[in-house]
């Protein structure tokens, strides 16, 4: 006391000090009493650790066993999680799944045909047939027009004639863009189409719609009275038109209807069938420019 | 400890390990009973033993085996089970101030305690070792009947060299 400093005097801090050790004291004597257990677990984990270790299959199995469990704890996670971003992914495959119905549509729509030529030795006109998709339709209004696949870089012109694949006519190219066209087809006020009845050659005009608006059923008009017609009767293009000359158009089905004019009508049945109609023919006329120009000199220029 | 007891550890050291490895190594039943004499040696061991010294002989006789047998830790692992039964069974059922006995030795404990003895530590240091071996449930039966065959095969060896080197003493 009289120096000052007391060596034996338990101060507060030295007295917290004493009771960790006093605890680390107990701890110790717990670990020797319980000594061999302890020592086991030590030398045990480290003869597993060392057979793990240097034995190729050992160490195999436990890796792939632990992977298995880092894996299945890594798939629930991932259930959880992608709960959470079904919306997101649902949002990505719709867009995905547009785009590859856009390429199948691309795959499945592949356009092959090509132009064929097909030589007409009878009259030495060469005509070149064009195949080409029809890729929209109308048939229940009073003007019908259906658009083609084909445009101006695959030679189309206006004024075509386009005729069906099995057989009949279709109508006529009305406008041309650079990758489609429109069809005035047959199902149109305007459209007129020459004909003869096959069996007497007599001339007629093909129209469509004057009293009925059946698809299947035409109407033949402008014909000689002296003509004779009987039902059955086949009717194919004359050759006076854009049509090459015999090009099957449909079979009479009702002669001498009464029109209000000097001429005879007769109803007739279409071979081509609108309703069905998915590719078409359209016919390019090599020489029509020429005979144009020699019909109508003046118009041409 | 006198410098007696090691020596005739050592000896016994040397001479279980050289049958072990150069003789019953290549020996068994189709690959069914294998004999793992080497044990005897941990099984001998004086009682005054502490555990760590008795962990750390373990520990080396076992890698010493897997050296030779190119099983790295599998046998130190058996052996160092087997010395934790060892330590639980004296303890259990021997009175640890009142043992007078040099060695748990047929000689000096009995064929009873002895057997049971001998028996315990040689099944639990045959399974683990087995199991360790194999590392895969699937083939339990079999791996199962390995380790039986291969303890009764054990055992029958540990009492013929006991019974061999019997000393007739006070009991």
């Amino acid at each position: 006391m009289e120096n000052g400093i007391n060596p034996f005097s338990i101060s507060h801090h030295t007295s917290s000090i004493y009771h960790l050790l006093l605890d680390m004291r107990n701890l110790w004597i717990f670990i020797s009493r319980y000594n061999a257990f302890f020592l086991f677990i030590i030398f045990f984990l480290i003869g597993v650790y060392l057979t793990i270790k240097n034995n190729s299959y050992q160490r195999s199995v436990t890796l792939n066993s632990t992977n298995e469990v880092v894996g299945n704890a890594y798939s629930r996670l991932n259930v959880f999680k992608s709960y959470i971003n079904l919306g997101m992914v649902n949002d990505s495959l719709a867009a995905e799944n547009a785009k590859l119905k856009t390429t199948l549509l691309g795959l499945t729509t592949i356009d092959s045909a090509k132009d064929v030529k097909v030589i007409d030795t009878t009259t030495n006109q060469q005509y070149t047939y064009l195949a080409a998709k029809v890729v929209k339709n109308s048939i229940t209004l009073r003007n019908n027009v259906m658009t083609i696949n084909k445009g101006t870089l695959s030679g189309l012109e206006t004024g075509m004639a386009v005729i069906s694949p099995q057989r009949g006519v279709v109508g006529f190219i009305r406008d041309v863009s650079e990758h489609f066209a429109t069809i005035q087809s047959l199902l149109h006020k305007d459209t007129k189409i020459s004909v003869i009845i096959k069996k007497n050659n007599a001339l007629g005009s093909l129209v469509w719609g004057e009293n009925n608006f059946d698809i299947r059923k035409a109407f033949i008009k402008e014909v000689p009275n002296h003509i004779k017609m009987s039902v059955g009767d086949t009717v194919v293009t004359s050759g006076f038109g854009k049509f090459p000359a015999g090009i099957l158009v449909g079979r009479l089905s009702k002669t001498n209807v009464a029109t209000n004019d000097n001429f005879l009508s007769a109803e007739l049945n279409l071979f081509n069938d609108f309703s069905t109609l998915q590719y078409v023919y359209v016919i390019k006329n090599k020489l029509a420019k020429e005979q144009d120009l020699l019909e109508n000199p003046v118009k041409v220029k | 400890m006198n410098s007696s007891v090691i020596i005739v550890n050592s000896i016994r050291w040397f001479i279980l390990l050289f049958v072990q490895i150069f003789l019953l190594k290549n020996m068994g039943f189709y690959d069914l009973s294998t004999p793992f004499i080497y044990v005897l040696f941990l099984l001998l061991l004086p009682f005054g033993i502490p555990n760590i010294l008795l962990y750390l002989l373990a520990f080396g006789t076992g890698l010493t085996l897997d050296t030779f047998y190119d099983t790295m830790g599998v046998h130190a692992t058996a052996c160092v089970v087997l010395a934790f039964v060892r330590i639980s069974f004296i303890s259990i059922s021997l009175n640890k101030d009142a043992i007078d006995d040099p060695e748990p030795s047929l000689s000096y404990m009995g064929f009873q305690w002895f057997a049971l003895y001998a028996f315990l530590c040689v099944i639990t240091h045959h399974l683990v070792l087995f199991f360790l071996e194999t590392f895969r449930l699937t083939e339990i039966g079999y791996t199962l009947m390995r380790c039986g065959l291969s303890c009764i095969f054990t055992l029958l060896i540990i009492l013929l060299v006991e019974f061999i080197f019997y000393k007739r003493t006070h009991r």
